[in-house]
């Protein structure tokens, strides 16, 4: 056990100290986007991997929280660091909202994907058409470099924030891979009507987990906004970002801890290479589609089960 | 208050655009009612068959209409083999596999697309189909009247394929009872992998009486792809009739929408659609018990 630990320790000493030493702010900025794309599989992972409810638009928290900590520093005037807490309760209300309609109308596997395909839809139209988001214009953070402002001059600290929703994000998926609430949506995702013979209110535990999810996506929407100081409905609710939000955690390996993680170190990884070797649009693009297909093909424990199956073997036992 | 002939106008121009949904939906619900599984390749697939048909035209000077035969025929046996070689294989027997599959499908053929064909929009113009016909007070293309004829037509046609033809019981069979399907002899992955052909076929039938009015480019198949849900949730999943209908009920709350809400709001009809039934309705308006 101590070895773990200490290897954690070093882990997370690696990481912090990575932007330190690498050479270029371009760098700093691709590991800054693989753990926010981590931290946001994580938040997918929440639901669609140990829940089992497969979403296709977890944009719609995501979004939600851009524009909610926007507007009410824009409009309103409220400090960003506040305006990211309104956005991650904005983020798990219309995660409960969404989930509350959902479960209480008994959607299941596909249908339930595809009606937050259509919810995140509903929440793009609104915000292109009512005023308080300023349509399709989009909303325009004005840039005053000051960390009281959530906006700095250095790259860095934006991947240390990263990191620190990432190691937040894993130590809650830890805690549910433990916890009586993990083991409960574990038993929904193997067999929802087992589940519920067994006592479990399914509806309830679905409900409070989609919750928790669109929280924490929504507090990656205010952390997108802040660093790039400019959101619009297409950025904000487009389905590129549910979709990624998808690949990351299926390939790295959905229901696992570490998965979202693997799978955004091999996506930013595939983007760079693709960006090296051509310059056609789309073409990272074609690559994770087909590692999809492949992930769900042959490995339905996504990359991370690879080294699980190694791990087995050499412990000899199938715990 | 808006006047009669403007609101007619309306109508009469959603029952087109609703034809097109039709055309689009019906392959959607027989895989659906068949194989059971949601094809989120349905959009993409088109948008495939739509750049055939406009390549067809523009390089060979092939005119969409007697294209039709051949890109239906030419999708079938594409369709079949994505089905009888990946999807199938790859699913395992699970119908969330078959969502993720199709959605990388979908992925990858989006953005193939955007890489060969860039992202520029490409219209074909087919001179004979470029008139307008008057009815009424409204006035609305030859292409989308012939594609309203068409759509009715592929719904009969296809309503009487799968009702008469030894297929289309094979099909139902199978639909009904899979095991079962299997103890009398059918071979059900062939079934399973015709069905899918038959509903991309419709596709490529779709895309030739498309392109006349519309326009293709790499995102079309993500523009269509939720309005075809919508309309076969709409009508009930399986359903032929539900299809039709539910493609001109869409069609027209989307012309209307956009003519009461504004171009910007009015598309939050069809999303707005598809929530509220699978609430409320799961079944749609046609839907059997399942």
């Amino acid at each position: 056990m101590t070895w773990r630990v200490a290897a954690s320790l070093s882990a997370l000493a690696a990481a912090a100290a990575l932007p330190v030493v690498l050479p270029s702010n371009y760098a700093v900025n691709v590991a800054t986007m693989i753990l926010f794309a981590a931290f946001l599989g994580q938040a997918w992972n929440i639901a669609g991997g140990f829940a089992g409810q497969t979403s296709f638009g977890h944009v719609v928290f995501f979004g939600t929280g851009a524009y909610a900590s926007t507007i009410l520093q824009l409009t309103f005037g409220w400090n960003p660091w506040i305006g990211w807490i309104a956005a991650a309760a904005a983020g798990g209300m219309v995660g409960l909202a969404i989930g509350a309609l959902a479960f209480r109308a008994g959607l299941r596997g596909s249908y339930f994907a595809l009606i937050t395909l259509a919810f995140a839809e509903v929440f793009r139209i609104l915000a292109n058409s009512v005023g308080f988001t300023r349509g399709g214009l989009g909303m325009l953070i004005t840039a005053d470099a000051r960390p009281e402002n959530m906006q700095f001059k250095d790259p860095r600290w934006f991947y240390w924030i990263a990191l620190g929703l990432v190691l937040a994000s894993l130590a809650l998926a830890l805690w549910l891979k433990r916890s009586r609430f993990g083991a409960r949506l574990a038993a929904i995702r193997e067999n929802e009507d087992a589940a519920r013979a067994l006592g479990i209110d399914t509806f309830r535990e679905k409900t409070l987990c989609l919750g928790i999810s669109g929280a924490m996506a929504g507090a990656g929407g205010t952390f997108y906004a802040q660093k790039y100081l400019y959101i619009d409905p297409t950025i904000a609710y487009g389905v590129e970002k549910s979709v990624e939000m998808l690949l990351v955690t299926m390939i790295g390996g959905a229901g696992t801890v570490f998965g979202p993680l693997v799978g955004a170190a091999v996506l930013g990884g595939v983007g760079e290479l693709t960006r090296a070797y051509a310059t056609g649009q789309g073409l990272s693009l074609v690559v994770y589609g087909a590692i999809l297909i492949a992930i769900v093909a042959w490995l339905p424990d996504g990359l991370i089960g690879l080294f699980a199956r190694r791990a087995k073997r050499r412990d000899g036992g199938d715990a | 208050m808006l006047s009669f002939d403007i609101v007619f106008a309306g109508i009469v121009n959603g029952l087109a655009a609703g034809a097109i949904y039709v055309l689009v939906a019906v392959g959607l619900t027989l895989i659906y009612g068949v194989l059971h599984i949601i094809n989120f390749a349905h959009g993409s697939l088109l948008m495939l068959a739509m750049y055939a048909v406009f390549f067809l035209f523009a390089r060979a000077g092939i005119d969409p209409y007697l294209a039709l035969p051949g890109v239906a025929a030419a999708s079938f046996v594409f369709g079949y083999a994505l089905y009888r070689f990946l999807i199938g294989r790859f699913a395992h027997g699970k119908d969330e596999n078959i969502l993720l599959i199709t959605l990388g499908l979908s992925i990858v053929i989006d953005n193939l697309a955007l890489f060969f064909f860039t992202g520029d929009t490409q219209t074909i113009d087919v001179r004979h189909a470029g008139g307008i016909v008057e009815i009424g007070p409204a006035f609305v293309s030859r292409a989308k009247v012939i594609a309203f004829g068409a759509a009715l037509a592929l719904c009969a046609a296809l309503g009487l394929y799968i009702a008469r033809s030894d297929m289309g019981k094979a099909i139902r069979a199978v639909a009904r009872e899979r095991q079962g399907a299997r103890l009398v002899g059918i071979d059900v992955e062939h079934v399973f992998a015709v069905s899918y052909g038959i509903g991309i076929a419709c596709l490529g039938a779709a895309a030739c009486l498309l392109m006349p009015s519309f326009y293709v480019s790499p995102s079309s198949g993500h523009a269509f792809v939720l309005i075809a849900f919508t309309t076969v949730v709409l009508g009930g999943m399986g359903s032929f009739l539900g299809a039709l209908v539910g493609g001109f009920a869409i069609g027209i709350t989307e012309s209307l929408g956009g003519l009461f809400l504004g171009e910007q709001l009015g598309q939050i009809g069809i999303s707005a659609i598809f929530i509220l039934i699978l609430l409320l309705r799961p079944t749609g308006l046609f839907g059997g018990r399942r």
